[in-house]
């Protein structure tokens, strides 16, 4: 007469979604053991990923990431200030992720959700340490005035693998980021320059550009049950099985971060070398939809 | 390749470590951790990486059949090093607050106890590197000194890569189980093949490295945490005595 008898009689009974939300993890369970997820996926498919360039045009650059149900909007705005001492020809970015309560139930208005500082943290230490943007590009006049990036990520939707999605928007309104012409006044300070060549001003750089990204970083979230690797997990499936790993490649294919915090499901050498696997053919994937959403661009 | 830091150490050695439990009078249970950086030149004072943790049982609380783990990280605000950047000491404590949570939530038996709240607090006295492994040893001797059963303990260890010259390129944070099986003379059970000590807890990378030096350092990870185990199970040894 144990539990185990009981959700075993009732599955027969009861209704699926009623198993669902009462015996969750034996709902999952007998999907895992015929290799398919609730929603049809494969074990290792991650869910469609969509990306929009230019989803806010007051922004110097923007992205909307989407990864299934997930959406994160990223907005770049530039600044200039000057330089820090020790680096005199470099610029400067600042990284910031909310997560507003708009975004899932479980966050409430007024306390900060216990996710966003980590996601925060990790994107930041993610995008710094990959070497994607050379802070020297953000120089202006040496020593005196250089770029300060403000990249502001919102979730709109949490629905699992925030970090995936944040990044990938972070990534996308890189490459969509056109610095802004300036040029330097009478007293001697960088102003923005008017479109049509009103001024008479020396223009500091010629005409907008784009910054070079170089070996951009993808990410892929995967989840350990027993033996199973769930790639890409929607937030029920986070919520149920607590062991989760996310691998962060670049497309040299050098591992920018391993982050596996805890969980009951150890890791061992043959588990991390699958997800490595598995987030390769993932960075296939993601810079094949960030190219065509660019080159979508450049043709209007 | 024999790197040499710059305090004279080669690549396989840890700095010395010293561990002691029941140190703070009010709380429960308490431990210290601290590896010690020697400097070669004229000394002006030893720099150390000590940690301090406390355990409190709190009142009852309602949280259902689980016991709760609560976790608060304090850092030692150090200006000249975080150049007055108050929000990155913030993400930082809070990262660090939700790995600890999680890796320590793993191996504690949470339904001994229902109805009660852990809080696990851990004060940074002094930062040089390695912070995050200091943290987690440190909460696991508190855990024992307290008398809260786990089922496991964890070693947690930190592996670099570096580049020639010994300027650090990349480095990891990895934790492993540390449990019973270790010290009995039969042998440990294995999963798949890898004795049960092998199986990460928790890794957190920083910076790029590529995938064969994150399995090197695993490897190395795994044999330093050998030694570490020694320390804190000779400091816990003379608790029981």
């Amino acid at each position: 007469m144990g539990l185990s008898n009981a959700s075993g009689d009732l599955s027969t009974e009861v209704e699926v979604d009623a198993f669902r939300c009462l015996f969750p993890l034996r709902f999952y369970e007998k999907h895992l053991l015929e290799s398919i997820r609730p929603d049809a996926r494969p074990l290792g498919r991650a869910r469609e990923t969509t990306i929009a360039l230019g989803a806010v045009a007051s922004a110097n650059g923007s992205a909307l990431a989407k990864i299934g149900s997930t959406t994160m909007l990223a907005a770049i705005k530039m600044e200039v200030m000057t330089p820090s001492l020790e680096t005199p020809d470099e610029g400067c970015i600042a990284i910031d992720f909310h997560m507003p309560p708009i975004c899932s139930p479980i966050v409430r208005p007024g306390r900060p959700a216990e996710a966003a500082p980590v996601v925060a943290k990790q994107l930041s230490d993610t995008i710094l340490s990959s070497g994607m943007i050379n802070l020297k590009e953000l120089s202006l006049v040496s020593g005196k005035a250089a770029w300060m990036a403000y990249l502001d990520i919102y979730c709109l939707d949490a629905d699992g693998a925030l970090f995936d999605t944040a990044l990938l928007s972070a990534v996308a309104a890189f490459s969509h980021l056109e610095i802004p012409v300036v040029s330097l006044n009478d007293d001697g300070k960088i102003v923005l320059s008017e479109e049509q060549g009103l001024s008479d001003r020396e223009p500091v750089n010629k005409e907008k550009r784009k910054i070079n990204l170089s070996s951009i970083p993808f990410s892929l979230t995967c989840v350990l049950h027993k033996n199973y690797i769930l790639a890409d997990p929607t937030a029920e499936e986070e919520s149920i099985m607590d062991t989760i790993v996310t691998v962060v490649l670049d497309s040299s294919s050098q591992l920018v971060s391993l982050h596996k915090p805890g969980g009951t499901v150890l890791a061992y050498t043959s588990a991390i070398q699958d997800c490595i696997a598995l987030t390769r053919q993932r960075v296939k994937e993601l810079q094949k939809i960030l190219e065509e959403a660019i080159s979508g661009m450049e043709v209007d | 390749m024999e790197v040499d830091g710059e305090d004279g150490r080669t690549q396989n050695q840890l700095r010395p470590l010293a561990c002691s439990h029941n140190i703070l009078y009010r709380a429960h249970g308490s431990a210290s951790w601290s590896l010690r950086t020697r400097t070669l030149r004229k000394q002006t004072g030893q720099i150390d990486n000590l940690l301090k943790s406390h355990l409190m049982r709190m009142r009852p609380w309602l949280n259902g059949n689980k016991e709760a783990l609560e976790f608060k990280f304090l850092h030692v605000w150090e200006w000249f090093r975080y150049s007055g950047l108050p929000v990155r000491v913030q993400l930082l404590e809070e990262e660090y607050e939700m790995i600890l949570k999680r890796t320590l939530q793993s191996i504690c038996l949470l339904t001994i106890n229902p109805n009660t709240t852990t809080s696990i607090i851990i004060q940074v006295i002094n930062d040089d590197g390695a912070l995050l492994s200091c943290a987690i040893n440190a909460a696991c001797v508190a855990l024992v000194d307290a008398g809260i059963p786990t089922e496991h303990l964890a070693v947690a260890i930190c592996c670099c890569v570096a580049k020639s010259g010994c300027k650090m390129k990349a480095f990891a944070y990895l934790a492993f189980l540390n449990c019973v099986h270790s010290v009995l003379p039969e042998g440990s059970s294995s999963v798949q093949g890898e004795p049960i000590e092998h199986g990460i807890v928790t890794s957190v990378t920083n910076d790029i490295m590529s995938e064969d030096n994150y399995f090197y350092s695993l490897e190395r990870g795994r044999a330093a945490s050998v030694r570490v185990v020694r320390v804190s199970q000779e400091e816990l040894a003379t608790a029981l005595n």
